[in-house]
């Protein structure tokens, strides 16, 4: 199943200018930690990394672990520099991979 | 001379007090002179998060009820939208009486009537993520415009709601009014106590890392109180979110908001 989420990405820039890219996920973040109302372990679910590229190369990586928060909200800055493509790829610990493309137009 | 006089202004003094208690809570002056939003009492982070809209995790609801509101459900294979299409503004007029049962909904109920009649779908829990997403949507839908005043027809569950609010309740014996009406803008610990506004809800609360009900919160209350709470969706707290509803004019909607 893949994952609910939101992205705040320009859809064009001048080149060379740095560029505000904001993603919001769905996602519980259980850390395995915790109890349920009846007592029993609710098993650990998060989510791994997510990875950015800008035509193809890398320029964002985060790797998640237990003590994230649910609903991850992740931004940072980027260098618009050619148009091109910047794919967006969660990974849940199941492995299960949910991969978002926006074009960015550089003029 | 004098005492004809005092006993005048204990007459009259009497008689105004009749007629407070006799006037319709609706009709009284507002207990709160000066509405304010759980909003304003909010630290200045908490705040940007509610107020940029894309960031507000709240929104992650609102989307999914958006895509729920459109997608069919049940033997009858239909959507919410099939039957509204033009649905902007309800939820300002809510709780109110479903005619159909003859009793105060709330929109969440009002959600799962629709549901359990027209689309015949598996009926859903009241704080499942199905009923806050949809609640959430239609809430959002409305924002910006204050809560409708009460109609003259749910006089008797605003005055069951009235009753809850000012009702002591729990080992520590407080009711609502002690915290939210006569200490608003103290400190309880490290947070300040708001008015209890429901402008804003369902919320997204950072404490539950999810977003919830009204209802929730009044249980959270309760339990705070060490009062036995009721179940979500029950009469009582459906009564006492009518009156919410006539505390809040003029604040306008603003779910979902973010809070602590």
């Amino acid at each position: 199943m893949s994952l609910k989420v939101r992205i705040s990405l320009p859809e064009n820039a001048t080149s060379n200018d740095t560029i505000e890219v904001k993603t919001l996920v769905s996602h519980p973040m259980e850390s395995g930690f915790r109890l349920d109302a009846m007592g029993e372990a609710m098993p650990r679910n998060i989510l791994r990394s997510l990875l950015v590229t800008y035509k193809g190369e890398k320029v964002f990586e985060a790797l998640f672990g237990p003590g994230i928060a649910a609903n991850p909200y992740v931004a940072f800055y980027l260098r618009a520099t050619e148009s091109g493509d910047v794919r967006f790829v969660w990974e849940e610990q199941n492995g299960d991979v949910t991969e978002i493309v926006r074009y960015l137009a550089v003029i | 001379m004098k005492r004809s006089s005092a006993i005048l202004i204990c007459a009259f003094a009497s008689l105004q007090w009749v007629l407070y208690a006799l006037a319709e809570p609706n009709s009284n002056p507002n207990p709160n002179p000066n509405p304010r939003q759980g909003y304003d009492y909010q630290s200045a982070d908490v705040q940007s998060l509610q107020d940029d809209e894309f960031s507000n995790p709240g929104m992650l609801w609102v989307d999914e009820g958006r895509d729920l509101f459109a997608e069919p459900a049940g033997a009858n294979d239909q959507s919410c939208r099939d039957c509204h299409n033009q649905l902007s503004r309800v939820a300002a007029s809510y709780p109110q009486i479903n005619l159909r049962i003859d009793k105060l909904v709330s929109l969440t109920d009002q959600v799962q009537i629709c549901r359990e009649i027209h689309q015949k779908a598996a009926p859903i829990q009241y704080e499942s993520r199905t009923a806050l997403a949809l609640t959430a949507y239609l809430v959002h839908l409305a924002q910006g415009e204050p809560f409708q005043s009460v109609p003259q027809h749910l006089q008797s569950d605003l005055l069951a709601g009235r009753d809850y609010y000012y009702k002591r309740k729990g080992q520590l014996n407080l009711s609502c009014a002690q915290c939210h009406e006569q200490n608003a803008g103290q400190y309880l610990r490290g947070d300040l106590v708001s008015q209890g506004q429901s402008t804003g809800y369902p919320v997204y609360r950072l404490e539950w890392q999810a977003l919830g009900s009204l209802h929730r919160r009044f249980r959270s209350c309760d339990i705070g109180v060490r009062a036995e709470p009721f179940d979500l969706g029950s009469d009582v707290y459906t009564q006492l979110e009518l009156y919410l509803r006539s505390r809040s004019q003029p604040l306008p909607i603003s779910a979902p908001a973010v809070r602590k």
